[in-house]
């Protein structure tokens, strides 16, 4: 390994508006080697790499590429000098196959395109070579999205590059996809390539890293061989402190059952079966979590209970009563309160004010209204009570929604459901786009009401949440429950597995 | 001797329907291309109105019928300039922009015609039929079909090139992509804006095209609101044609039939149906239209939508 | 379409203590644009008017203020004004709730047909009440026109915008097939109905002029609907439909139902409009009954920011251009349709001003 910096980032500093996302960035990446980045959600690890490939510019510092300063102002220019970066959102266009993906922005602009099997016979060696499993004629939104990233990486290798970015790759891919792209980055480092890997989880770093950087708050703050270090202490090094894993559970038994699901069926929007004949029971008194790799049924789970989709077949109760396919007011109307996993599509109307949004289910409902006429103070007061109690920061109850940050808005919406005083709450990716502090917070929350009686099904694509505050988690794989287990850290594997679609392990039950 | 009348009359009809297709065919076709491109164009009709003036002023003024094209070309073009310089650059709501653009095509062309045409009375010259050889000797179809002016005749080849321009080309590929995932084609190092204003100069310039058709090709006068509601009906021809450009010559090709059919019924004193009826016949259709192509499912999932860069 | 209108900033406020104060900046804040942009469009028409050898200064000078000549003018400035604070108002509503209803001239003249059915046909009612029963009858088929397209959206999906505007031309050409046939009055010369009784004549306000009780009920409903959108919670329901349908679902909110309501509201103020240009103004029903009061509709409620209160200022200033360019086109023989292309500049500017002023709002 040759000790020049390959890759040299000096003082980077960016900001968007008030928000300054890189605040004096420096970094040194060697040839060769597979840098990790590791960070929470709002570090600056995806603004720092998009300046690095070009996506965005720089306000000050250098950069320094192979012993040349370089100022990108283009992807296309990154691309060029072998840069290759594969995004959190995949760059692909879901209309088009994978050859005219690879081709997209490239040749003479109104000649008849007339090389495409050049075109193909290149993605199949190269397909081949890295045993990627990519057909050049596949139309993107056919394919899986374990599948849309290998086109993604393998675009990436179509193009060239010596330096390869890879942004929290894993979070869309079950442990066993995930085990493959480690080892592929391994396969890509022996050719002579470097690979930067931008994660928040601690094990994957650490299994597959030469030096891990941590970014926290725009900087990065340490630099370490992995040898050097280990989880624990990256942990600390991310948040700034120790981080509390587990939170204390109440020993209390779980009553009778308040959520029953039976034999649910539904589609997805697109037409396509999304949930086959689920059936899982949530007792007073307990959290149940539902852990599955994104795309897997859960959206459309969660919309079905609430009402948001219609049901195919099967049943759901709540305390008895049949609330299968019922509207939404109806539903909101049990006893049911839902945390979105979309806060933005559907939790909060981003330009209504506080008041507005914690009214968005009761605004015709005493006390916020009469005769049919809003009472602006009785609502004013509920808001300001719920702001005072669950700490949400904003300058008063009339401020837009939006002015806030997530984790306040997360606030706001946990606020706002569970001052309805449900007996049953549904909750999608709790923690979803929040710092820590708040993170923190609304899992004691879930654990009061919990304690206090109430029935919580979590639905999360991160372990961390369920292992934290649930008390049995089943698995979703491919619109079904595959098994049932306690959160038992030991038994990682055996979820991951279930979470990969295999059932054929002995000793599934918890 | 019944079925010699039903074949003419029916030949009839559609040399006629193809006739009064041109307009929308150019539009929609044109429309295709913008709203491929993620970019809405309710403005339609105003840019068609602009065309038809520009064109009818041209040839007003030289007497010649290609340059009248050209001009109405060109003026759909300024036109479209300034709906692309609001939705694109400025990023103002797309169908706002193109109410405004429609107040204002049916003003200024209004506005300069009475200033300086409407005393006048006179009409133009228009383009004049070709009859093509052999084929307009045909029994029956002949005549109707094979004597058309060029302006007719190119509809077929503008559809051909537009076909090939976006399924087959780099930019046809680029701009199918920019109204889906306009992010993508930022990052292949192309830029958005500059695909978008492509595509509404190329569709607001085909509509000038079909709305200088209407007074050089069809009429030889420019009247207020010549158009009447064919932009408007462009656009649910573009839906029902689900983004294709071919998709859009046949159902253009139905909407000129309803177009022929209003106008020969008219003629034929033997049916009592009232002629406003029949007048209503397109912009019913047009309604039926839309409501038997249901959902959007094939329509570009940015449409309508402005593309932020960070 | 754009169904998730989230970007919009719907209440700007400024930082003052004193309500009243922080209420009168609102009000300023706001007027900043509209004015600005009426202003814009007044200069392009200027130069457009100059650019064809008309003198550009009688934009100002006749078309804002030549119409002010006496009481007389003035009333005949409201006459006009309340067609468009009607259709203004309600349109409103529409927009709010992300509803693109284009249609409102041909919700005008179904309204029209409507209130001449009602003035015609029935005879001997006490004016107290034919003049509402005519109301009604414009109110409800207006609505029921446009709730034609709202229902096709709502069960098929069919833009609203391509059906709302195919029904213009649809209830137009109904209106000239039945002035010209079943409902024409054979002994005139000129296609059109009979004349409504004398007791459904909307009353006017001062015997010797034509302005009638309109302006009060459209300035009456104006500031109802604004009471409606802002402080009802129907209205509530309607913004946030408008505003984030997705969310307005998962609170339970019907979407359907809210877009059916928000387009014949803004329906039954255009039928309404139709009715009272029949039984106040001109008392038979005419082809051309409307000079497109519905498009200008449209301008007045996005120049009014979609608020209906600002919409009666907002109407108000367009019925005096209208006035002003009849005058001019006497004095000057500028054709009228100059009022069109001033309307299309207003509409341009003020959403260019609105971009300004975010990104303003964004920098600072």
């Amino acid at each position: 390994m040759s000790k020049k910096p390959f890759l040299r980032i000096e003082n980077i500093r960016k900001r968007f508006g008030p928000i300054v996302a890189s605040d004096g960035v420096s970094l040194e990446i060697e040839e060769g080697e597979i840098h990790s980045l590791l960070g929470e959600n709002g570090a600056g690890k995806s603004v720092l790499m998009s300046m690095i490939c070009g996506m965005v510019r720089p306000d000050e510092g250098e950069i320094v590429y192979k012993g040349e300063t370089v100022r990108f102002n283009s992807p296309r220019e990154a691309i060029r000098q072998r840069i290759g970066m594969v995004h959190q959102h995949f760059m692909l266009v879901p209309n088009l196959t994978v050859a005219e993906n690879y081709i997209l922005g490239q040749g003479p602009g109104l000649r008849i395109i007339s090389d495409m099997d050049k075109v193909h016979a290149k993605i199949r060696e190269l397909s081949d070579r890295y045993a990627l499993d990519v057909r050049p004629d596949a139309v993107i939104e056919d394919l899986s999205v374990g599948e849309q990233q290998r086109v993604e990486i393998l675009k990436a290798l179509f193009h060239g590059i010596d330096l390869l970015i890879l942004d929290e790759p894993t979070a869309v891919l079950t442990p066993q996809e995930t085990d493959r792209l480690l080892s592929l980055m391994g396969d890509l480092v022996k050719d002579g390539k470097t690979v930067v890997f931008i994660s928040h989880k601690l094990d994957e770093v650490m299994r597959v890293s030469n030096r891990i950087s941590v970014m926290r708050d725009g900087r990065v703050v340490h630099t370490v061989n992995v040898g050097d270090t280990n989880a624990r202490e990256l942990a600390r090094m991310m948040v700034g402190r120790d981080v509390r894993m587990e939170l204390p559970r109440s020993p209390e038994p779980a009553g009778r059952v308040v959520l029953s699901v039976e034999n649910l069926v539904c589609r997805a929007e697109t037409g396509l079966p999304a949930v086959r004949n689920v059936s899982l029971d949530v007792r007073a008194g307990e959290i149940v979590g539902i852990a599955g790799v994104s795309g897997n049924g859960q959206t459309e789970l969660s919309l079905a209970l609430s009402g948001l989709l219609p049901v195919d077949s099967g049943r759901v109760t709540l305390n008895g009563k049949d609330i299968t396919g019922l509207d939404p007011a109806r539903i909101n109307a049990s006893s049911f309160s839902h945390i979105p996993e979309d806060r933005h599509k559907h939790g909060v109307v981003l330009s209504l004010s506080l008041s507005e949004n914690t009214i968005l289910q009761r605004y015709d409902q005493s006390p916020f209204a009469s005769r049919g006429l809003l009472n602006r103070r009785a609502i004013g007061e509920h808001t300001r009570d719920l702001i005072q109690r669950f700490r949400v920061k904003s300058r008063d109850e009339n401020q837009a929604i939006g002015a806030l940050s997530g984790g306040n808005q997360q606030k706001l919406v946990v606020a706002r459901e569970l001052a309805r005083n449900p007996e049953f709450i549904l909750v999608n990716q709790l923690a979803r786009g929040i710092d820590i502090g708040a993170m923190e917070f609304v899992m004691e929350e879930m654990l009061k009401q919990r304690d206090n009686g109430r029935a919580i099904l979590l639905i999360s694509t991160e372990l961390e949440e369920l292992f934290a505050i649930c008390d049995r988690i089943l698995v979703m794989f491919h619109g079904e429950i595959l098994g049932e287990l306690p959160p038992d850290r030991t038994r990682l594997e055996e979820l991951g597995l279930l979470m990969a679609g295999q059932t054929e392990q002995p000793a599934l039950a918890g | 001797m019944d079925d010699m009348m039903f074949l003419t009359f029916a030949a009839t009809l559609v040399g006629a329907a193809w006739r009064l297709a041109t307009p929308l065919i150019f539009a929609s076709i044109g429309e295709v291309f913008s709203e491929r491109a993620g970019v809405l164009n309710i403005g339609l009709e105003g840019t068609m109105l602009v065309g038809a003036f520009c064109g009818f002023a041209a040839a007003f003024a030289t007497g010649s019928v290609p340059l009248g094209l050209i001009a109405g070309v060109a003026g759909g073009m300024a036109f479209g300039l300034i709906f692309a310089v609001f939705t694109i650059t400025i990023k103002a709501d797309q169908i706002v922009v193109g109410a405004a653009l429609n107040l204002l095509g049916m003003g200024l062309t209004a506005f300069l015609f009475r200033t300086y045409y409407v005393s006048t009375g006179k009409g133009i010259e228009i383009a004049q039929p070709i009859a093509i050889p052999f084929l307009s000797d045909l029994p029956f179809f002949g005549e109707a079909f094979f004597k058309q002016n060029l302006i007719v005749y190119s509809t077929v080849l503008v559809t051909v090139l537009a076909a090939l321009l976006l399924y087959r080309t780099s930019f046809g590929l680029t701009l199918r992509a920019v109204g889906e995932h306009p992010k993508a084609v930022d990052v292949a190092g192309r830029n958005v804006a500059a695909y978008r204003y492509g595509a509404v100069l190329i569709g607001t310039g085909l509509a000038g095209l079909g709305g200088a058709f209407l007074t050089l090709g069809h009429s030889n006068q420019f009247v207020e609101g010549i158009t009447s509601g064919r932009g408007f009906i462009a656009l649910a021809v573009v839906v029902f044609a689900r983004w294709s450009p071919i998709g859009a010559f046949f159902v253009s090709m139905l909407f000129g039939l309803f177009y022929a059919l209003q106008l020969m019924l008219q003629a034929q004193s033997s049916i009592v149906v009232p002629y406003q009826l029949l007048q209503a016949l397109p912009y019913i259709m047009t309604i039926v239209t839309l409501v038997v192509v249901r959902g959007k499912s094939a329509a570009p999932s940015k449409l309508g939508q402005p593309y932020e860069m960070r | 379409m754009a169904q998730v209108n989230q970007g919009v900033r719907e209440n700007v406020y400024p930082q003052a203590t004193n309500p009243f104060l922080r209420t009168l900046a609102q009000i300023a804040i706001s007027a900043v644009t509209p004015i600005a942009a009426v202003l814009v469009a007044l200069g392009c028409g200027a130069v457009l008017l100059w650019l064809n050898g008309f003198n550009g200064s009688d934009v100002v000078t006749v078309m804002i203020f030549g119409s002010f000549q006496d009481v007389r003018s003035f009333g005949e400035i409201l006459l006009k004004a309340t067609p468009l604070i009607l259709i203004g108002a309600g349109l409103c509503v529409a927009f709010r709730c992300s509803i693109w209803n284009i249609g409102a001239e041909g919700q005008l003249y179904v309204g029209a047909i409507a209130a001449t059915l009602v003035g015609t046909s029935i005879d001997g009612l006490s004016v107290w009440v034919h003049v509402p029963l005519v109301m009604l009858a414009g109110a409800l088929a207006g609505a029921a026109w446009a709730g034609i397209a709202g229902y096709l959206k709502v069960r098929f999906q069919a833009s609203e915008i391509v059906t709302t505007i195919m029904l213009n031309y649809i209830a137009i050409i109904m209106t000239s097939y039945l002035v010209t046939g079943p409902m024409r009055d054979a002994s005139a010369a000129y296609p059109q109905s009979a004349r409504l009784v004398r007791e459904a004549w909307t009353p006017r306000i001062v015997s010797d002029m034509r302005l009638h009780i309109g302006i009060l009920v459209a300035i009456v409903l104006a500031v109802g609907l604004y009471i409606f959108l802002q402080r009802s919670s129907r209205g509530f329901a309607l913004r946030v439909v408008g505003l984030n349908p997705h969310a307005a679902r998962y609170a339970g909110m019907d979407v359907r139902r809210n877009v059916m309501i928000a387009i014949c509201i803004s329906g039954a103020l255009a039928g309404l409009a139709g009715a009272f240009e029949v039984a106040g103004v001109t008392h038979r029903l005419y082809q051309n009954i409307s000079p497109g009061y519905g498009f200008e509709g449209i301008a007045v409620a996005l120049l009014a920011n979609n608020n209906p209160l600002a919409a009666i200022l907002s109407g108000g200033l367009f019925a005096v251009l209208r006035s002003g360019s009849e005058v001019l086109q006497i004095t000057s023989q500028v054709p009228q349709v100059l009022v069109l292309v001033i309307q299309g500049i207003v509409i341009l500017s003020v959403v260019a001003f609105a971009k300004f002023r975010d990104i303003l709002r964004i920098v600072s």
